[in-house]
C-alpha cells in the first residue's frame, strides 16, 4: 500500500504506442524568445523612435479624452507625461495675470500646480477608500488627462481677452468654460465611476465635480495685466 | 489571525527585542486567540488601530523568528570560514546585517502603521442617502439620543464639506480682492478651514475628556464637519448676493441652527458637561463664519465705512450664545451658580475681541482710507469681573 502511495503513477509506466500508427504533422515553434529579446533591448533603437512612441501613446490618450467612450486604454497603460504637460501649460497660461504689482490678480504657478496635484491625490485616496478598484496612478492619470478641455478653454479665453474684457467677452468665456468643465467632469466620471460599486457613484463624482469647478473658476476669473 | 497564532505557537521563544515582555502573552495559548483587554480603549469608536497594531506585532514575531532561523543557518555555514576571514570581518558583517534588518523592520512597521490608508477605510463606509440625511439633520437642533454611540462617526461628509468651504472662501476672497501679504490665498483658505475643523474638534474632545463625557474624537470631527454645512450655504449665498440684511438673517438662522444642533447633541452626554464649553463651541463656530463673511460683506459697493459693521456684528454675535445659556434651565440641577455664566460671558467676549482683531487686520488691507483709525486698534482683553463685562457691553451699545 505504501508502495502504491509513494508512486501514484506507477501503473502507467507501461503504456506504449504501437508502431503501426503513423505519427505525423507540423510542429511550429513560436519565435517568442528572440522577439522578447528585441522588445527588452529598446536601447538600440534611435531616440526619435522612442520619443515618437511615447508621444503617440500620449496623443492616443488625448483622443480618448476627447471622445470619452468606455474604453480601458487610459487605464491599462497609464502614464503621467500627459498630465504633467497639461498642468504646466495651464499654469503658464494662468501666469501673466495682474500679478505684476503687489496684489495678486492671478494664481501663481505653484498654486496651480499644488491645486491640481493635491486635488488629484485626494480624489484618488477618496475613491480608494470608498472601495474603488482603480489603482493610485491610474486614477491620477485619468484625472490629469481630463484637464485637457479646461486647458483648451484657457487658451480660448486668452485669445478672447485680447479683443477686450467687456460683458460680451465675459459671456463668451462663461459659455466656453462651462462647456469644458462639463466635458471634463463627464469624461473623468466615465472612467472613474466604473470602478466603483453602483450605489456609490455619486460619492465619487462630487469631489471630481468640485475639483474641476475650482479649476474652471480659476480659468474664468483670470484677468490679464492692464 | 487564528492560523497565524497556531503557526507561531510551536516556535521557540523569539525574544530578540530588549523589552520582549509581550512575546509570551501573544505566542502562548497553542492556537487560541488571546485578546489583551488592557490595550483596548473603551471610548474609541473602533478598535481597528489596536487590532492593526496587534496584527503587526504578530507578523513581526514571525518575521523575526524566520530571520533568526535564517541567520542561524548562515552562521553554521560561515562558522567554518571563521578561521580564514578573521573574526573582525565576520562580526562586522553580522552586526551591519542585523542593524540593517532592524532598521528595515522599524521603517516598514512605521510605514505600515501610518501610511496604511486601510485604517481609514471603515470611516468612509457610507451611502449617498446617509450623507444627504445627515446633512439635513445637521440643521435640526433636536435634543439627541441618550446613547453617544448613535452619533454617526464618518469622515467622508465632513471632509467634502471642508473642501467645499475652502472653495467658497477662495471664491469670496478673490472677488472681494483680499490681499494676503504673508502667504498665499490658497494656503490661507486651506489652513483656516482645516485648522478650524481639526483644531476645534480636538478642543471639544479635550473638553469632553476633562468632564468625562463619552464622546470620541471621530464623533467630534464628524459633528463639527457636518455643522459646517450651514455655514457653507450662508457663505455661498451671501458671497453672490450682497445684501447685509440677507447675510445676517441667513447667518443667524442657518449658522445658529447648526451650532445649536451641535450643542444639543453633545450636551446631554454627560451630566457634568459645563456650560462654558457649549458657549465656547458656539462662539468659535460663529467667529469663523463671520470672519469669513466679514471681508466679503464689508467690501461691497454700498458700504462706505466699517464702523457700523463692528457694532452691528457685535450685537448679533451674542444672540447665538443665548440659547446655549438657556439650555440648562430644563435640567433639574439647582447648583447652577452665576460663576459659569460669568466665565462664559467673559470667554465669549474674549473670543469676540480676538476675532474682531483678526477681522480688523483683514479689513485694514481692504479699505485703507475709509476706515476710522479707532477701529484699527485691538480691543483690550476684559478682566474676569462682572463689572468689566457690563462696562464693555455698555460701551458697545453706546457706540451704535
Amino acid at each position: 500500500l505504501s508502495d502504491e502511495a509513494s508512486r501514484p503513477f506507477a501503473g502507467l509506466s507501461d503504456v506504449s504506442i504501437s508502431e503501426d500508427i503513423p505519427v505525423e504533422g507540423d510542429i511550429s515553434v513560436p519565435m517568442g524568445s528572440s522577439r522578447r529579446d528585441d522588445e527588452f533591448s529598446t536601447l538600440d533603437e534611435p531616440v526619435k523612435e522612442t520619443i515618437l512612441r511615447d508621444l503617440r501613446a500620449v496623443g492616443n490618450k488625448f483622443i480618448h479624452v476627447l471622445y470619452p467612450k468606455r474604453s480601458s486604454a487610459l487605464l491599462r497603460d497609464w502614464d503621467l507625461w500627459g498630465p504633467l504637460l497639461l498642468c504646466v501649460t495651464l499654469a503658464l497660461l494662468l501666469q501673466g495675470g495682474s500679478a505684476d504689482s503687489d496684489d495678486q490678480g492671478g494664481p501663481q504657478f505653484a498654486e496651480v500646480f499644488v491645486i491640481i496635484w493635491f486635488g488629484s491625490i485626494i480624489i484618488t485616496l477618496n475613491s480608494k477608500l470608498l472601495g474603488g478598484t482603480i489603482s493610485f496612478f491610474q486614477s491620477l492619470c485619468v484625472l490629469g488627462y481630463c484637464i485637457m478641455p479646461l486647458t483648451v478653454a484657457m487658451a480660448v479665453c486668452r485669445i478672447v481677452l485680447v479683443g477686450g474684457s467687456g460683458p460680451v467677452s465675459f459671456g463668451v468665456r462663461l459659455v466656453v468654460v462651462t462647456a469644458s468643465f462639463g466635458w471634463s467632469t463627464f469624461a473623468s466620471t466615465a472612467f472613474l465611476a466604473d470602478s466603483q460599486p453602483a450605489n456609490r457613484k455619486a460619492l465619487v463624482v462630487y469631489p471630481v465635480f468640485l475639483f474641476y469647478f475650482v479649476i474652471g473658476w480659476m480659468v474664468l476669473t483670470f484677468s490679464p495685466a492692464q | 489571525a487564528a492560523g497565524n497564532m497556531s503557526a507561531g505557537s510551536g516556535s521557540r521563544n523569539t525574544n530578540t527585542e530588549p523589552w520582549g515582555s509581550f512575546d509570551d502573552n501573544l505566542i502562548q495559548g497553542g492556537g487560541s486567540a488571546v485578546i489583551d483587554m488592557e490595550n483596548m480603549d473603551d471610548t474609541s469608536g473602533s478598535s481597528f488601530e489596536d487590532m492593526g497594531e496587534m496584527h503587526q506585532r504578530m507578523k513581526e514575531e514571525e518575521e523575526v523568528a524566520a530571520e533568526a532561523a535564517a541567520t542561524e543557518d548562515d552562521n553554521t555555514d560561515d562558522g567554518e570560514f571563521l578561521g580564514m576571514k578573521g573574526i573582525k570581518g565576520q562580526l562586522g558583517r553580522q552586526v551591519a546585517d542585523e542593524v540593517w534588518q532592524a532598521g528595515k523592520r522599524q521603517a516598514s512597521r512605521a510605514f505600515n502603521l501610518y501610511a496604511n490608508i486601510d485604517i481609514l477605510r471603515p470611516y468612509f463606509d457610507v451611502e449617498p442617502v446617509q450623507v444627504r440625511s445627515r446633512l439635513i439633520e445637521s440643521m435640526i437642533p433636536v435634543r439627541m439620543i441618550n446613547f453617544p454611540q448613535k452619533i454617526a462617526g464618518e469622515l467622508y461628509g465632513p471632509l467634502m464639506l471642508v473642501f467645499t468651504l475652502v472653495a467658497i472662501l477662495l471664491h469670496g476672497m478673490k472677488t472681494s480682492g483680499t490681499v494676503i501679504r504673508e502667504g498665499t490665498l490658497m494656503g490661507t483658505a486651506i489652513g483656516t478651514c482645516f485648522g478650524y475643523w481639526l483644531g476645534v474638534s480636538s478642543f471639544i474632545y479635550f473638553l469632553a475628556y476633562l468632564v468625562n463625557a463619552q464622546i470620541t474624537m471621530l464623533q467630534t470631527l464628524s459633528l463639527l464637519g457636518y455643522g459646517l454645512f450651514g455655514h457653507c450655504v450662508v457663505l455661498l449665498v451671501t458671497y453672490n448676493i450682497h445684501f447685509h440684511f440677507l447675510f445676517y438673517v441667513l447667518w443667524l438662522l442657518l449658522g445658529g441652527l447648526s451650532t445649536l444642533r451641535m450643542v444639543r447633541t453633545t450636551f446631554p452626554i454627560s451630566p457634568s458637561f459645563p456650560l462654558l464649553s457649549c458657549d465656547l463651541t458656539v462662539c468659535v463656530c460663529v467667529c469663523v463664519c463671520v470672519s469669513g463673511g466679514g471681508p466679503a460683506v464689508s467690501n461691497s459697493r454700498s458700504h462706505s465705512s466699517a464702523a457700523p459693521l463692528w457694532d452691528s456684528v457685535a450685537a448679533p454675535h451674542a444672540l447665538p450664545a443665548l440659547p446655549a445659556l438657556r439650555l440648562p434651565q430644563d435640567r433639574r440641577r439647582s447648583d447652577m451658580t452665576s460663576l459659569p455664566v460669568v466665565m462664559s460671558l467673559n470667554r465669549h467676549l474674549l473670543s469676540e475681541s480676538h476675532f474682531l482683531f483678526v477681522v480688523s487686520g483683514l479689513l485694514d488691507s481692504l479699505e485703507g482710507p475709509n476706515m476710522a483709525p479707532m477701529q484699527r486698534v485691538a480691543r483690550d482683553v476684559p478682566e474676569l469681573t462682572l463689572n468689566a463685562t457690563l462696562r464693555i457691553q455698555g460701551a458697545l451699545l453706546r457706540a451704535r
